[in-house]
């Protein structure tokens, strides 16, 4: 059983300091040259315990806004000042000098059981406070309540939403080639909290979340390994709910914007068709109508009026855009290879997916018109790419060489930036 | 009609055959000894039970391969589907499931939707042949089960490009 995510208690008071000011990130911007920022280790009020969660905090705030590419940490070993005094009296001349040019400072309180951070977020060079709020948590969520603190700062300074406080489902893989075991694993988006969700005793692929994150719907190929059928699982009641087909075999489904219907592939016959699923009745509905080619890997545009999905009517696979309401499909993808995967950013300006040429594959980026096409990694086998939920990053299965494991990868789409997400054994599929 | 006259005639030459080399595959292990040829005697003996699924698999074959990004049978497939159907027109007791499997050098939706279609290009070649469709279902595993270990060979991807027919 999964533990529940949302069993923190989170409070948030606006600490007031002085007026707002300008220091702010224009990720849209050609070059892009990281924000230096100053992040003092936050104070725990000669508490050893709150000092070790306060030093805790202050690592997977500098982690989050270090991998996310937009940042750059200034060395807490120049540092010139602590956070006590930083949260009270910051002299903004001297941080100045150490060029970061935003600063960060936080204090720890116990609170009953629980305990609560302060922190402020200033802007070294109008001398502002940019943003200030108060957190109240038990202490075993203190992971939470620094992605929380993270995402406050990414969202001040770039005017998006900041995506730290997120979680990854996956396929765990382990075992050699001939014998894989595949699970469904969770984890927070930088891989810590893992936890497992299938036993390991029947193979399950392409996990996708629904737009609430309280299910996935994924494919299940059962007990006896030969009957794939689609499932959806349920994280908050832990639960499994099987949806049998009477005729064909299902594939990549993926739920509406609106999470009230699924749309997914179904192969028959050799041609594999798109169709829309109601979930409360389970009826299904025929989008595409081709009787030899293969039409897979749909997805939804964010506001639900157009589907992007793969079809090798032309010859080979290529990416294809049409209305959600029905028509002819218009071809996206013109470069050299094979394109797969297409997934719309949940901000609706690019389409990202994989490319396959010449043994290579690729992670890419288009405009939902097929313009702006760039690669962002390529790999001995890269596919799968899932969207941060605010559009400024893509995870995805990245194998280096033949010889090297399977794993899960990121690259934000400015500065591209790419890390690998720590995960314990091997890894596929992920769905953000 | 003139296809089941065919496939008729291709199943009483596939006995004749079939049983040919059984015998001899029998003298040949036998004389050796020893535990593992004991062990290997007695898969070859199995495979001497016509109608057995040894006999099926070491006799007439249970996979058909594809070349790279294809699902059209090849004329050794067709070969191969030939016998198959032959086979299963004389043991009609049997249901089969055709596994439908794809090299690693794609994406794991696209391949199981190939690997449906090759699947299923084995099982219209076994309806051409005889054999009633309702005896035949199609299960694809895309890339996510290889039948052989993918060792960068040309070899071993030309294993898991392939269509195998499963007595059930």
């Amino acid at each position: 059983m999964i533990k529940k995510f949302a069993s923190t208690f989170l409070i948030f008071l606006s600490l007031t300091f002085a007026a707002s000011a300008e220091l702010r990130i224009n990720v849209t911007e050609g070059t892009f040259k990281p924000v230096p920022i100053a992040i003092t280790p936050f104070d725990g009020s000669r508490d050893p315990e709150l000092a070790k969660v306060g030093q805790d905090i202050t690592e997977v705030i500098m982690n989050d806004l270090e991998s996310c590419g937009l940042f750059h940490i200034v060395d807490p070993q120049a540092h010139i000042q602590s956070a006590q005094d930083v949260m009270t009296a910051p002299r903004f001349a001297d941080w100045k000098i150490l060029n970061a040019e935003a600063l960060v400072g936080g204090l720890l309180k116990r609170n009953g059981n629980a305990f609560q951070v302060d922190f402020r977020l200033f802007d070294v060079f109008t001398e502002s406070q940019l943003t200030g709020l108060s957190l109240g948590s038990d202490a075993s969520n203190w992971r939470r309540v620094a992605h929380k603190i993270a995402d406050e700062i990414y969202e001040r300074m770039t005017g998006d939403k900041g995506y730290f406080d997120t979680r990854v489902v996956y396929i765990a893989e382990s075992g050699p080639e001939m014998d894989r075991k595949y699970r469904l694993a969770i984890m927070d988006y930088d891989g810590a909290n893992h936890q497992f969700i299938s036993s390991g005793n029947t193979r399950v692929l392409t996990p996708r979340f629904s737009p609430d994150r309280t299910k996935i719907a994924y494919i299940n190929f059962g007990a006896d390994d030969r009957s794939p059928t689609l499932h959806i699982h349920n994280l908050e009641t832990g639960q499994s709910e099987s949806i049998a087909s009477l005729e064909g075999q299902r594939m990549s489904p993926r739920f509406s914007p609106r999470g009230d219907h699924l749309i997914l592939a179904s192969a028959k016959g050799g041609a594999t068709t798109l169709y829309k699923m109601d979930l409360g009745s389970k009826r299904m509905e025929k989008l595409t109508a081709s009787s030899s080619s293969i039409d897979i890997a749909p997805c939804y545009s964010p506001d639900g009026t157009k589907i992007c999905y793969i079809s090798d009517r032309g010859g080979k696979p290529q990416i294809y855009v049409r209305d959600a309401a029905g028509g002819e499909g218009t071809r996206i993808s013109f470069s050299p290879g094979y394109h797969d995967n297409p997934i719309w950013s949940p901000r609706g300006d690019l389409i990202a997916f994989t490319r396959h040429y010449k043994g290579t594959f690729y992670i890419g980026v288009m405009r939902p018109d097929g313009s702006g096409e760039r690669m962002l990694d390529s790999g001995y086998l890269l596919e799968g790419p899932t969207w941060s939920p605010n559009g400024r990053e893509i995870m995805y299965t990245c194998q280096s060489s033949r010889e090297s494991n399977v794993g899960i990868c990121r690259v934000d789409i400015v500065g591209f930036n790419k890390r690998k997400v720590p995960i314990p054994g091997q890894g596929s599929y992920p769905t953000w | 009609m003139r296809l089941t006259i065919t496939s008729l005639l291709a199943a009483s030459a596939l006995a004749l055959t079939a049983c040919g080399s059984c015998v001899d595959e029998c003298v040949d292990v036998s004389g050796q000894g020893g535990p593992l040829a004991a062990a290997e005697a007695e898969l070859a003996a199995e495979a001497c039970v016509p109608g057995s699924v040894a006999d099926f698999v070491d006799n007439v074959g249970d996979r058909v391969f594809f070349d790279f990004d294809r699902s059209a049978v090849r004329p050794d497939g067709l070969e191969t589907l030939q016998r198959q159907a032959a086979w299963l027109n004389t043991y009609a007791n049997y249901v089969v499931t055709i596994d439908g499997h794809c090299d690693n050098r794609g994406t794991v939706e696209y391949n199981l939707a190939l690997g449906e279609r090759r699947a299923n290009a084995a099982r219209e070649k076994l309806i051409a042949f005889g054999v009633d469709p309702a005896r035949i279902r199609v299960v694809s595993y895309g890339k996510n089960r290889p039948v052989v270990e993918q060792d960068g060979s040309e070899w071993a991807w030309q294993q898991n490009r392939v269509a195998i027919t499963v007595l059930d």
